[in-house]
């Protein structure tokens, strides 16, 4: 199963937030970490990590710096702030709501499986 | 080929990317190095965990796309913007001959039917209204956008023309100067940033704006300096004077046309200045360090000057000012991810060296004040002292912070353009309630 590109993009701020909750990271190891959380369905484009991660810099939900690796190997590595906090505490609130709301709706209702449409027809 | 060179063409590869930054490469390329070692791990040959790397980081150019988007300062080297209709230098152009000529006549309308007190009174009512007129146009603004500049220049003209000020008074020059920065702030600037004044971005690009103008203004006023003063040459080695059409017309009519053209040229040329600008700056960084050592020194050695000379303020005002320019416009000009170096540590240097005099000046004016008494000069001054210092105190806390690593120049950022309300806020309140206070005189 391949999660949704809007759906992928939607939930990047939460999870990478939801990441750095954790201690801080880089780029690599925060799409490793999201791969194993999501058993490798959400599919990351691993470059528009990066934009995402600037973004944030610049909201001021993460600061950011340079630091170098026990093999030599510069990265910059990202550290969740104050306002980071607050603001994925937020989006969890907003996403627990949507998923209620789904959840509900489904747990009831009738289940999706068409019987009879034009697609499934032929 | 070996890995290395593999990736320093695909390095080359992403570099043409202009939205992309170097510093962004090299974060990318620690992102493809450790993918490529862990699939080399599980079993796979370089080439193929180079690809297989590569494939992952995705398209180029929509992650280019996507870097534009966030850093729109990069995008400032290009003209054409995702968001901004396409771009036509000569219907461009001709807006901006038209809106010069509609300043230059504006100007010149006011010398010939007012009387030269007045006319300077209303100097920046004359001139700013056809820039923020470009801006208007040019950003497509909503109505509330144009109704609001249309309110701020319209309360601002009742204001001054409205207020009996005494001619010879010191309270009419400091109307006009407040009313002028005021209005560039809350007239040119919403303009500027098309009516989303509440956008750091916006607000920083406003600040990067407005350093450049100053560079292309004077570029401007050198040139027509010279022609004048040729002009002025010739005539009179033919036997003619034109010296008061030169001071009546030429001067205050080229003064304000430039305003509108140098406006222009900056939109339209942004990728030229964009080389000067730091080049400035890391030239005058550590010049203004040197002279502000050499004024401190020589207030240590004759303390018996902080106590005598009364327009010493002011000028350390203008100091002060000179001193937030350097850091606004360093930081405007700034790659935002470039980790802090020499440059960041001799501007905290300038910083504090400038609080260091300016607390020396301040302490002295302050205890002498009472002696000489409040005049409209020493509270804006004073006052205009302590909005600068503010900032510079915040700043240089927030510089350290930087260099030590501590958090991002986001924050750095983020505190100056927050700031800009302060000194809109504050030139208001000087034009409307400093004349009034002190009788207009």
């Amino acid at each position: 199963m391949r999660i949704d590109k809007d759906l992928v993009a939607a939930s990047a701020t939460p999870l990478v937030l939801g990441i750095l909750v954790e201690g801080e990271s880089y780029g690599y190891a925060i799409g490793k970490r999201v791969h194993e959380l999501s058993q490798g369905r959400l599919a990351w484009t691993d470059g528009m990590l990066y934009p995402l991660l600037h973004r944030l810099e610049r909201l001021g939900y993460v600061d950011a710096a340079w630091q170098v690796s026990e093999q030599g190997r510069r990265r910059k590595h990202y550290a969740i702030t104050g306002p980071g906090r607050d603001a994925l505490g937020e989006q969890q609130r907003q996403w627990t709501a949507v998923t209620e709301t789904l959840d509900r709706l489904w747990r009831d209702g009738p289940a999706p499986a068409r019987a009879v449409s034009l697609g499934g027809a032929r | 080929m070996s890995l290395d060179q593999e990736i320093g063409r695909w390095r080359g590869h992403v570099e043409r990317h202009r939205a992309i930054s170097a510093r962004d490469v090299d974060e990318m390329e620690a992102h493809l190095r450790d993918q490529v070692n862990d699939l080399v791990a599980v079993g796979l040959e370089d080439d193929e965990a180079f690809l297989v790397a590569v494939k992952r980081i995705g398209n180029l150019d929509a992650v280019s796309q996507e870097f534009a988007q966030e850093h729109t300062e990069r995008l400032w080297k290009q003209l054409v913007t995702s968001e901004e209709p396409a771009y036509r230098p000569s219907a461009d152009l001709w807006l901006t001959i038209a809106l010069a000529i509609g300043a230059a006549v504006a100007v010149r309308l006011a010398v010939a039917v007012l009387n030269p007190e007045r006319a300077a009174l209303n100097a920046a009512l004359l001139v700013l209204p056809f820039v923020t007129a470009y801006f208007l146009h040019k950003r497509r603004a909503a109505a509330v956008t144009v109704g609001a500049a249309v309110a701020a220049y319209a309360a601002t003209a009742v204001l001054l023309n409205v207020y009996p000020f005494d001619v010879d008074g010191t309270t009419a020059p400091i109307a006009a100067i407040h009313a002028a920065v005021a209005l560039w702030l809350l007239g040119v600037g919403i303009a500027y940033a098309g009516g989303r004044w509440r956008s750091d971005r916006r607000r920083m690009d406003f600040i990067r704006f407005a350093g450049e103008i100053v560079v292309y203004y004077a570029l401007l006023a050198l040139g027509g300096g010279v022609l004048v003063g040729l002009c002025a040459g010739a005539f009179e080695a033919a036997g003619v004077t034109i010296d008061d059409w030169l001071a009546q017309t030429v001067l205050p009519c080229g003064a304000a046309g430039a305003v509108v053209v140098a406006a222009w040229l900056v939109e339209a040329k942004q990728g030229v200045i964009e080389n000067i600008a730091p080049v400035l700056t890391k030239v005058f960084t550590p010049l203004t360090v040197v002279m502000l050592v050499a004024v401190g020194g020589a207030f240590i050695a004759s303390p018996g000057v902080l106590a005598v000379d009364r327009s010493l303020l002011l000028v350390m005002d203008l100091i002060l000012v000179l001193v937030v320019g350097l850091v606004l416009y360093a930081l405007s000009a700034r790659e935002r991810d470039e980790p802090p170096g020499i440059f960041d540590a001799l501007q905290l240097g300038l910083v504090v060296v400038a609080l260091l005099v300016d607390a020396l000046v301040a302490v002295a004016m302050v205890s002498r004040v009472a002696e000489w008494g409040w005049s409209a000069n020493r509270v804006t001054a004073l006052g205009l002292n302590v909005v600068l210092l503010v900032n510079l105190v915040w700043s240089a806390w927030l510089s350290w912070g930087f260099l030590r690593h501590r958090h991002g120049l986001g924050r750095l950022e983020r505190w100056q353009t927050s700031y800009l309300p302060v000194y809109a806020a504050w030139a208001v309140a000087v034009t409307v309630v400093v004349p009034p206070v002190f009788g207009f005189g």
